[in-house]
């Protein structure tokens, strides 16, 4: 089990949720935002995009808009503002790389140097 | 004269609450949109469901007032039209867009109080990306809304009140505080504090929670300087920083909870047309507002830390007075006095917010000198390296520019994390000051809506 | 306080034309100056959708296209960056028997221009492009067409002409124009006067302004394409889509962003300001995702538009002034001007230099609006 990110200080003694992350069966309790319940069973929330590895959520607010995730049917959540329901299933690593073959990762809009890749 | 449309109010936070208690109060039943599901924005956040903390725990010195904001506002739901959970994301010249429940409603407006509040103003380091790094509100959010600390041995950097409040509540919560580091030397804040004491209670509390982080022996580092935070096993583990002698320190942490003050959400009233003005003393563009809350666009107000940061206190005010300028616009009478006593504190305020800034400058420095291979626009994934050549490539001498040609900016946040560092970056780079870079136009929608939304017209 | 700049050439319009135009006259040795009210490439040229595309054009703007498109494929060389062109190819989608007829007709029609055009049957399409949706009949591929940056080529031919030696002036609005009987004579609010013995009407939307002080009246109305993107999501679409009627189109970017339009914003010309629509983009969002169903969970994270000129026959406004020697248009793009971009650059050059350009611009003759009255 990975060690979780968050440690619950307070208000424990709520009714428990389960919930599945990456096909593994987990919990959390009612009353947890998403984010709540999968920092508590790990360190991550999903991979980035342009490959600089996973991430797990920045301002909690809804704000920065960098944990949404994605459950195993393709539907997108902000973690940090949706509760976590029972029987969610989380899916947070991508071993597909996004972008297309050869295309810059790294967000580079002027590829100094590049090469036509017209026919 | 009387005009019997009802006034919207967007957010539902200190200074939205205020808004809509006071035009309640005049008869009025305005629409109240807030995107959160309960009422209290940001600092009066209110616990979910379940949840038994008591106020004096949540809330700490300011229990009193936060039970008196929510008593307020829950008073008066039977005479509003309330829609939490709903996000404006898009408003032009008379019209809004809200989306609530996966549907998309237009609401047309005469008037609109917007209250939209602030979020957390950050500078890219090194590393700052990795799982375990959080802003110094969302630390603050996941003690206060979730009983959750960040970590088990947490690092607070940065500079502002907030660094000092999160990191003593973090502290009395039995939360693993390994430091408290502060990029302001501790000189610049001796040296504020003439205007410091004229912000009462709130100078005091911020005395005090430095005593108290002292006294469980938290150590408390000023003039400090980031340089990188490590991660082991794609999470961060340390924090490398400069101590005020120029030392390099590494400081073992599974958590670092950062931010440099607050920059206010602007969309809304760039959306609106409201012009905007570049201020000094916050160091970012805002929007244009007179003391009553007025903005020059006929039927815009603006209240609280949405129109230029002045804390929860000042947004109560400013929300009750918008809502009187909404009120004395829409041929109501409205008490002369009370008009008078509310500027009289709100002037007296933005004096405090003044010295604040002071005590607790924005080190933009840290921002010009970003190392090249820093993340800077988290969305997109574009380092400052990768900014600063593109923005050169193609001669961008303006902030939106730089993002067309560089990406930064570009991604699902649309430059609200990277923003305010981008525009110093890019004026460092230009040799310019900050103020001549522009700022980023707000687009709709202001933050990412599904594509599969079924609108409707109201 | 003014300052006085005399050159071969002025051009009014920082767009890619403009920019273009520059670059080329700078080649030939001309001496230039651009003045662009705002940035280069703020208007028409720098909120497009960035289809490049030869597929679909009415066939008299067929020679600029193929002659833009060979420059296209050269692009990294004549201005030092690709701009992020792709050919990935682009397909016109048909939705219903008459669409399929049309697609056919045009194949036929564009052969002698030497565009090859690919038709493509239901099966085609479900092998090759298995996540459209249902409603998709078939479709016509053009290989060679597909997409660039919008936001970097005016911008990328305005860095190129500076570095031939271009002045190029943004931030300068010109508030008067003059003919002296022997030069042209600008003014800028800024107080810079140029002088020239040439001038290039390229600027866009605001081209017929500038062609009536000089007693050209055209119909030049103003659209606004009213653009959405979305989040990145992982990389499947390869070519640029768009649909017979041109109801919307949809492209997907390396990055993984899928960028697609359809309908109008609003475009206020006086106050040069432009604003996406909600509903609009609601709308087109839903033919996105019922043309390519795997889409519907993606979010939508910025619209936008802009000012684009158009004329009511659909085709611009390109040659030789009719009433006075040494004015060139070249404006009125009518919402597809992007992919023409860089070749308006070498025929403009052409008329000018030459007094003649080998590339057909007959069509675009501004004397077709000689008969209409404002």
């Amino acid at each position: 089990m990975e060690s979780p990110q968050f440690r619950r200080l307070a208000e424990s003694d709520r009714p428990r949720i389960r919930l599945v992350i990456d096909g593994r069966s987990c919990e959390a309790l009612a009353g947890d935002t998403l984010l709540t319940a999968l920092l508590t069973n790990g360190r991550r929330l999903r991979s980035s995009e342009f490959g600089d590895g996973p991430r797990a959520g920045f301002c909690l607010m809804g704000a920065c808009q960098d944990c949404w995730v994605a459950l195993d049917d393709g539907t997108r959540l902000r973690a940090c503002t949706s509760f976590v329901a029972e029987g969610m299933r989380i899916v947070t690593r991508s071993d597909v790389d996004v972008s297309a073959p050869g295309s810059p990762k790294r967000g580079t809009a002027v590829p100094l140097g590049g090469k036509a890749r017209s026919g | 004269m009387m005009d019997d449309r009802a006034p919207v109010v967007i957010g539902a936070g200190p200074a939205g609450c205020r808004a809509a208690v006071t035009l309640a109060a005049a008869g009025l039943a305005p629409i109240v949109l807030d995107e959160a599901p309960a009422s209290g924005g940001q600092i009066y956040r209110r616990a979910p469901a379940g949840f038994t903390r008591p106020y004096r725990a949540l809330y700490g010195f300011d229990a009193a007032r936060a039970r008196r904001l929510h008593t307020a506002f829950d008073g008066i739901q039977g005479s509003i039209d309330y829609r939490p959970d709903t996000l404006v994301w898009d408003l032009r010249r008379g019209a809004l867009h809200c989306l609530s429940g996966g549907r998309s409603r237009e609401v047309a407006y005469r008037d609109v109080i917007l209250a939209p509040g602030a979020r957390d103003r950050i500078i890219p380091f090194p590393g700052w990306t990795l799982p375990g790094i959080y802003t110094l509100g969302g630390a603050q959010i996941a003690l206060k809304y979730q009983g959750c600390a960040i970590g088990s041995r947490i690092v607070f950097m940065g500079t502002g009140p907030l660094l000092y409040l999160v990191a003593y509540q973090y502290a009395k919560a039995g939360g693993g505080v390994a430091a408290v580091l502060d990029t302001t030397p501790f000189a610049a804040k001796r040296r504020a504090v003439p205007g410091l004491l004229s912000g009462g209670s709130t100078f005091a509390k911020g005395l005090w929670y430095v005593a108290a982080l002292r006294a469980r022996g938290i150590p408390v580092a000023n003039g400090i300087r980031p340089v990188a935070a490590e991660g082991k096993d794609a999470a961060v583990a340390a924090f490398l920083y400069r101590d005020a002698a120029g030392t390099q320190r590494r400081l073992a942490c599974d958590a670092l909870a950062f931010g440099f003050g607050l920059s206010s959400e602007t969309q809304l009233a760039d959306l609106a047309e409201v012009p905007f003005a570049f201020d000094a003393v916050q160091q970012q563009f805002l929007p244009e507002r007179d003391l009553a809350g007025r903005t020059p666009v006929r039927g815009v107000y603006l209240a609280g830390d949405g129109g230029g940061i002045a804390g929860a206190d000042a947004a109560e005010l400013a929300g009750e007075r918008a809502a009187l300028a909404l009120l004395e616009d829409r041929g109501h009478e409205v008490g002369k006095p009370r008009l008078a006593a509310l500027e009289r504190a709100l002037r007296q305020r933005a004096g405090f917010r003044a010295a604040l800034e002071a005590a607790f400058p924005f080190p933009a420095e840290l921002a010009a000198g970003m190392p090249d291979e820093t993340i800077l626009c988290r969305c997109e994934g574009v380092t400052a390296g990768e900014f600063r050549r593109a923005a050169r490539a193609l001669d961008a001498d303006e902030i939106n520019r730089a993002k067309a040609f560089s990406r930064c900016g570009m991604g699902r946040c649309q430059g609200r994390v990277c923003g305010p560092a981008a525009a110093v970056v890019l004026a460092a780079a230009l040799d310019l000051p900050p103020e001549r870079m522009g700022r980023l136009r707000g687009q709709p929608p202001i933050k990412p809506i599904p594509m599969a939304v079924a609108g409707t017209h109201e | 306080m003014s300052e006085h700049v005399a050159a071969d050439v002025a051009i009014v319009g920082g767009g890619t034309a403009g920019c273009s135009t520059a670059l080329h006259l700078r080649w030939r040795g001309a001496t230039v100056v651009l003045l662009e009210r705002g940035q280069c490439g703020g208007q028409a040229s720098g909120v497009n959708y960035g289809g490049v595309r030869q597929q679909g054009r009415d066939l008299a703007e067929l020679p600029l296209a193929r002659r833009s498109r060979e420059m296209w494929g050269r692009l990294a060389a004549i201005v030092g960056s690709d701009c992020e062109f792709v050919a990935s190819g682009h397909v016109k989608l048909a939705r219903c028997a008459a669409d399929m007829a049309e697609l056919e007709a045009y194949r036929e029609a564009v052969r002698p221009y030497g565009l090859e055009l690919e038709l493509l049957g239901r099966n085609d399409l479900r092998t090759r492009y298995p996540y459209l949706g249902e409603a998709a009949l078939g479709g016509s591929l053009c290989a060679e067409d597909g997409a660039a940056n919008p936001r970097l080529v005016a911008p990328g031919f305005a860095r190129a002409a500076r570095a031939a030696g271009a002045d190029i002036r943004e931030h300068a609005p010109v508030t008067t124009i003059e003919h002296d009987g022997t030069r042209f004579r600008l003014r800028t609010a800024g107080g810079v006067e140029v002088s020239a013995a040439t001038l290039v009407n390229v600027a866009g939307a605001w081209g017929h302004e500038i062609a009536a002080r000089f007693g050209e009246n055209v119909p030049e109305d103003v659209t606004a394409p009213n653009m959405c993107v979305s989040e990145p999501v992982p990389y499947f679409m390869v070519p640029n889509f768009g649909v017979c009627g041109g109801g919307f189109y949809v492209r997907q970017i390396a990055r993984g962003n899928v960028i697609f339009g359809g309908g109008r914003g609003i475009a206020e010309r006086e106050r040069r300001r432009a604003y996406p629509v909600a509903a609009t983009s609601l709308d087109a969002s839903r033919q996105t995702i019922a043309l390519v169903p795997r889409l519907r969970h993606a979010q939508i994270i910025r619209t936008w538009t802009g000012i684009e000129g158009v004329m009511p026959d659909d085709i611009p406004v390109i040659g030789p002034s009719r009433t006075t020697p040494g004015l060139v248009h070249a404006f009125g793009f009518s919402g597809h001007g992007f992919q023409l971009g860089p070749a308006m650059g070498a025929v403009l050059s052409e008329l000018i230099l030459d007094g003649a350009t080998p590339t057909p611009i007959a069509a675009f003759d501004i004397g077709r609006f000689a008969s209409w009255k404002r």
